[in-house]
């Protein structure tokens, strides 16, 4: 193995145009996941409203609901095949030497996004022809294998960080036991975080949408309904969510004193730690930030004695780069802060409700809740950069090398150049098609719709219907 | 232990081949369709054809990578750091088409459907061009079990090009017949006499790149000649017959068995390609057991085939049905 005091003078050609590669592709299909796994689940909260109380109008979302989900899910499952190739392409030295290990849980997230694809398909196609009941049931299906493919996937990211269940002989992986593998230190938790993010984030941009409409004064039941049912969701995720955040953070402080360190900007172990909030760290030392004394030792054990091992503790040739350091520490900060607001945003909600027993119509409370949406995706991607970046200058900690792991063959700069290109082209399609979708529906309006299961609107003459609404 | 993984892997190749391929090949009739108003009941036929079904179909895509790179990581890596040109430039094509395809299904008549739809059609070609290449370039030995081969000629070869050529042609022959049979069900007889007429053209090109391709292989690839004319010479004959029975019957007999002559001429040649390559993974150098991971692996990847042949198969073919039976769209 090759390690070098320096790693950014030693550092392989292809390595930063492979990570920004992949930091990218990731940060793009981790904006798809929650509408994939989350977003089905309001839908299905709608759909049996509907289907109990008759509410014509929860039947009319759940319907529209399907459509965006069935784009965003197109965008998903396209982006994400694009990680299983980038896994080879870029990263050959980490599945040709783990493969047998860290690729399985893939294996098995095949099984899932199978059901899934098919579940949602027959979902989606299935407003027309289909016996409600059983209909809705595919679209239990579909919740549920979004739940087991985002635990597989954990399986294999969270083994990365707390590697756990192999023998490695003459370099070379000898001997799997798969449950270690699977269910690694690090993984319970890890899953119920980005699983609960999922929520948060699709509820807050599903609701952020609806508040809109308040906004500009469309107060009927239709634009309640799609205010109030994503955003109940998120906002009783909201504090589960700080509950297992601080959990994590207590286990990573406990099994990786290494990104406990980055996050907590601490060069020296000791104790009487501050927390540091903002700041960066230049040439070894915390530059800027506000110090508050002994809140990191007790938020880490709850005790200001509680001592916390600072980067003198790693070894000075994996020790992380200052730059490292402080994107990782400043992650960590944007996180924690967005999510604040977004508690906080979720305790105004609750308050209200308990008082009124509506939807606040405050026109604060409505712009706060029209962004709230961009606002979780920020804590969801920094959140991702502190446990990516986080991790570094390590693949499979304590195993393998980033540097090691990175292809060496051919030239990557022009593959990434064209995936950005590719890329933007996605997004503003995307976007364009569910700006369209908005105006068709926000023109037609919610009471005109025809909606599915009802009397057959008139047969379509071009031969086919996609569904109620385009008829 | 080893043989059976790769027996599965090979399962997944060919039912990507089939269910993926039809679904290149109807962009490929997509892209040829003509103009906006002159190829519109055709693109029309292949929306609601194929926008049920088509995620489920390039999944079978996920699980070939999952299962190589889990039981053979060696010789994945072998591919990916030799061929990452063609791969590279499929997985593009694949969002591109995906996106396309997604995007042109929700838009309204207009630039925005006109542009996703060419997005769609065009990488739809490509794409299994690209994988048509790795595939020559697997079979014919040109991948080293160290990786790291020549990132040109690897694919840029002759058996790479036959391997390119002959993925469009078969994709474009098995969605013809596929569409064929669509349109009859939807009691459309211009379409289903257009279509009949394109299965006919797809299936002589093809049937004429394979003859081509005899020459190409005894030429550039002599031990896979050798393979394919000895252990593999009958699956080669079955599927030449069922093809040719497939465009014979295209029109009078009934579609589900057309579909399966067609199903029958695809799967015996990705099969013999199999037979050929057994009982090596890349070339003569790198065999299925040298190549295989430490054996609990194995035993996971048998238990997710088995889970999928219990839960997965069943879904499917609900999803079919209901699509057959116009109960989608």
């Amino acid at each position: 193995m090759v390690l070098s005091a320096l790693p950014t003078a030693a550092d392989p050609p292809q390595l930063l145009p492979a990570r920004e590669q992949m930091a990218f592709t990731l940060g793009f299909h981790i904006i798809l996941v929650p509408f994939g796994l989350a977003f089905t689940f309001m839908m299905l909260v709608c759909h049996y409203r509907a289907l109990r109380r008759g509410d014509q109008q929860a039947l009319v979302l759940a319907q529209r609901w399907s459509k965006v989900a069935a784009v965003l899910f197109a965008v998903g499952a396209v982006s994400g095949t694009v990680l299983t190739f980038e896994l080879g392409l870029l990263w050959p030295g980490l599945m040709g030497k783990y493969g047998p290990a860290f690729g399985f849980p893939f294996a098995v997230e095949g099984l899932f996004f199978f059901l899934e694809a098919i579940f949602v398909a027959i979902y989606i196609y299935g407003w027309q022809r289909l016996p409600p009941w059983p209909h809705f049931f595919t679209g239990v299906v579909v919740t549920l294998a979004g739940v087991g493919g985002t635990a597989s996937v954990i399986a294999a990211n969270s083994w990365m960080n707390q590697p756990a269940g192999i023998a490695v002989r003459n370099g070379r992986v000898v001997g799997v036991i798969p449950s270690q593998v699977f269910f690694n230190g690090a993984f319970w938790w890890e899953m119920v975080h980005m699983l609960l993010a999922a929520y948060i984030v699709a509820g807050f941009m599903v609701a952020g949408v609806y508040a809109w409409g308040l906004l500009k004064g469309r107060r009927d039941h239709y634009h309640r309904l799609g205010f109030a049912v994503p955003f109940t969701v998120a906002a009783i995720a909201m504090p589960l969510q700080f509950l297992v955040g601080d959990t994590i953070a207590r286990q990573v402080y406990d099994r990786e004193p290494a990104k406990f360190s980055a996050v907590e900007l601490l060069p020296t172990t000791g104790d009487h730690v501050p927390e540091t909030l903002g700041g960066i760290f230049v040439d070894g030392r915390v530059r800027y930030g506000i110090q508050l004394p002994d809140v990191a030792s007790i938020l880490a054990g709850f005790t200001p004695s509680t001592k916390i091992k600072g980067f003198d503790a790693i070894p000075a040739a994996v020790r992380p780069t200052d730059s490292v350091v402080s994107i990782v520490h400043l992650a960590f900060d944007v996180m924690v802060a967005t999510a604040s607001l977004l508690l906080l945003l979720a305790l105004w909600f609750a308050w209200q409700w308990w008082r009124r027993r509506a939807v606040p119509t405050n026109r604060w409370f409505l712009r706060s809740s029209a962004v709230s949406g961009l606002v979780a995706l920020v804590s969801l991607e920094s959140g991702w950069v502190v446990t990516e970046v986080g991790r570094q200058p390590w693949t499979v900690v304590g195993l393998l090398l980033t540097e090691n792991a990175v292809a060496t063959q051919g030239n990557l700069w022009p593959l990434f150049s064209t995936v950005l290109v590719i890329y933007a082209c996605v997004a503003v399609g995307a976007l364009y098609v569910l700006r369209t979708l908005r105006r068709r529906w926000s023109e037609e309006g919610a009471e005109a719709a025809v909606v599915p299961y009802g009397p057959r609107a008139a047969p379509a003459t071009n031969g086919h219907t996609f569904g109620g609404d385009d008829a | 232990m080893s043989d059976l993984i790769a027996g599965v892997l090979f399962i997944g190749v060919i039912a990507y081949a089939l269910f993926g391929g039809a679904d290149y090949g109807a962009g490929f009739w997509d892209l040829t369709a003509g103009g906006a108003a002159r190829g519109r009941p055709v693109r029309e036929l292949i929306n609601v054809s194929i926008s049920p079904v088509w995620e489920a179909n390039h999944t079978w895509l996920i699980f070939c990578f999952v299962t190589i790179w889990t039981a053979f990581p060696q010789a994945f890596t072998a591919m990916t750091t030799t061929l990452y040109i063609p791969l590279g430039l499929a997985a593009l094509g694949i969002v591109a088409r995906g996106s396309g395809f997604a995007f042109r299904h929700a838009l309204a008549r207009g630039r925005g459907e006109w542009i996703s739809g060419v997005a769609f059609a065009c990488s739809s070609v490509l794409t299994p061009f690209f994988f048509g290449t790795v595939a020559g370039g697997i079979a014919s030995g040109r991948v080293p079990s160290a990786g790291h081969g020549d990132p040109l000629s690897s694919w840029v070869n002759p058996t790479s090009v036959l391997g390119g050529v002959l993925a469009v042609t078969v994709c474009a022959y098995l969605a013809a017949v596929f569409l064929t049979g669509q349109a009859q069900r939807r009691a459309d007889p211009p379409l289903e006499k257009a279509f009949s007429h394109r299965a006919f053209g797809a299936g002589i090109v093809a049937g004429l790149v394979a003859l081509v391709g005899v020459f190409v292989l005894h030429a550039d690839s002599p031990r896979l000649f050798h393979q394919l004319s000895t252990v593999g010479a009958p699956l080669l004959v079955v599927s030449g017959l069922c093809g040719l029975a497939a465009l014979l019957l295209l029109r009078r007999g009934s579609p589900p068995v057309v579909r399966t002559l067609a199903a029958i001429a695809i799967t015996t040649v990705v099969a013999g390609w199999g037979v050929a390559q057994y009982p090596y993974l890349l070339g003569t150098h790198l065999t299925i057991q040298q190549a295989a991971a430490p054996t609990a692996t194995l035993w996971v990847l048998i238990l997710v085939s088995f889970v999928a042949v219990v839960l997965i198969a069943p879904s499917l073919l609900l999803l079919y049905s209901l699509q057959l039976r116009r109960k989608l769209g």
